[in-house]
């Protein structure tokens, strides 16, 4: 019988369950290499021939190397290893999560700054809240880029 | 004989370790966070305990993907401040209560709760930061402390119930230790917040103030809550919360004592992604 994962069904979030970290364990292991200095310099003097000695599959490493969390995250990574990657490119915490929305980093602050984002309508698949699939990217940002 | 003489809740965001280290504290938006701690910065020097039992969790820091303890008792002299990425904080490195720690290890165990014994750990911004919001910024921290780590990164992570029971578990433990110490219990994390996706961002002012209303007056109620509402209504690493529920487990109403004192409510909105709660009781 399939185990319960009641959590399927919210939109913009993948729980990191014991599937998805089976399917980034390399992913994220490479990412906790970066708490060593020594390491992060490796990395930023050549990312591609880092992330060449982890076995990591083909699409992770452009998902590292384009710096796309959501991309990196449908692959198996978690975003407290992936804060790891944007520690070493120096972006703050608000920077890596503002990233995921496709709003431009002022538009994310600003949104925090009005309270945040409101749950209204972000609690299941099929509402109508602006974290739904079909409202993505968000923002002035994510809409020029359409 | 020890005793918990009151229990401390308050969210870590690592940018509140940032904002401190990088003197930007009195910055307006760092100013309404910190403001909420000034009265707490004053009460721990009146009340500082002689051990701080501090429930948080481990960011992949400590444990990578090698190892997931669900919950880890820290049982070592001495615990070195960790370096997450961008250098290690310029805080003290922590000492811990070995003795106590081994005392709560062997009889929360025997209580049938799989704790890990931890003698060899580096601390993230889960355990540092609540020390600086409650503390400042001293040359060495003026207490004690076992870290107590808690999985709330790769699911499942505990549930609500079995956090409060293992409080209830750990409020024995301390009062059967022979030494005359007065012990704090402190749940750190949480608050709404995700940080992660098209949903990043997420607030919920409502639900959060309602979690204090019951974590105060009604936590076994509070605790039966499964973590589907934890994630739906307060963000996917709003799940941190579960961690208060170990720390309001341990308090004597809990037992059958009387309730205890509020000293201190706080709540803000925004530190960085995520809500900031805040909550000081006293044993009575």
């Amino acid at each position: 019988m399939a185990l319960d994962k009641p959590y399927k069904d919210i939109p913009g979030t993948i729980i990191f369950d014991a599937e998805q970290s089976r399917k980034g364990y390399w992913l994220n292991q490479f990412c906790m290499s970066l708490m060593q200095a020594a390491n992060r310099e490796r990395f930023k003097a050549d990312e591609r021939a880092y992330l060449d000695e982890w076995p990591l599959s083909e699409e992770q490493k452009q998902a590292v190397i384009a710096r796309d969390l959501n991309w990196c995250m449908r692959t198996g990574g978690n975003i407290y290893f992936l804060a790891k990657i944007g520690a070493t490119d120096g972006a703050s915490f608000q920077q890596m999560a503002g990233s995921m929305t496709g709003m431009s980093e002022e538009e994310y602050r600003d949104m925090m700054l009005r309270g945040g984002r409101s749950p209204e309508g972000n609690r299941y698949l099929g509402e109508d809240g602006d974290a739904q699939p079909e409202r993505q990217p968000q923002g002035r940002a994510g809409k020029g880029a359409k | 004989m020890a005793r918990i003489t009151a229990s401390v809740y308050t969210s870590h965001v690592p940018a509140i370790g940032a904002a401190l280290d990088q003197g930007k504290a009195d910055e307006p938006y760092w100013q309404n966070v910190f403001a909420g701690y000034d009265y707490s910065k004053q009460w721990m020097e009146e009340n500082t305990p002689d051990v701080i039992f501090l429930v948080y969790n481990d960011h992949a820091t400590a444990f990578s993907l090698d190892l997931i303890p669900t919950f880890a008792i820290g049982t070592g002299v001495h615990y070195p401040v960790a370096d997450e990425g961008w250098g290690p904080r310029p805080v003290p490195d922590v000492e811990g209560h070995p003795e106590l720690a081994a005392h709560i290890a062997q009889s929360v165990i025997q209580d049938d709760f799989d704790l890990t014994i931890v003698n060899k750990l580096v601390v993230d911004h889960g355990l540092t930061v609540p020390l600086s919001l409650m503390f400042g910024q001293p040359g060495q921290w003026p207490c004690k402390v076992i870290p107590f780590a808690v999985n709330v990164v790769q699911y499942p992570v505990p549930s609500g119930r079995r956090c409060f029971e293992l409080g209830k578990a750990i409020r024995k433990a301390v009062e059967r230790f022979d030494e005359d110490l007065k012990v704090q219990i402190w749940g750190t994390g949480g608050m709404s917040h995700q940080l992660q996706g098209a949903r990043a961002g997420l607030i919920n002012r409502e639900w959060d103030n309602d979690f204090l209303d019951r974590l105060i007056a009604d936590p076994a109620a509070l605790s039966a809550m499964p973590h589907i509402d934890y994630v739906r209504e307060a963000g996917s690493e709003g799940i941190e919360l579960v961690m208060w529920l170990i720390a309001r487990g341990a308090m004597a109403d809990v037992a059958g004592g009387p309730a205890p004192t509020v000293k201190h409510r706080f709540y803000h909105v925004p530190a960085s992604n995520t809500a900031v709660g805040h909550l000081i009781l006293e044993n009575n």
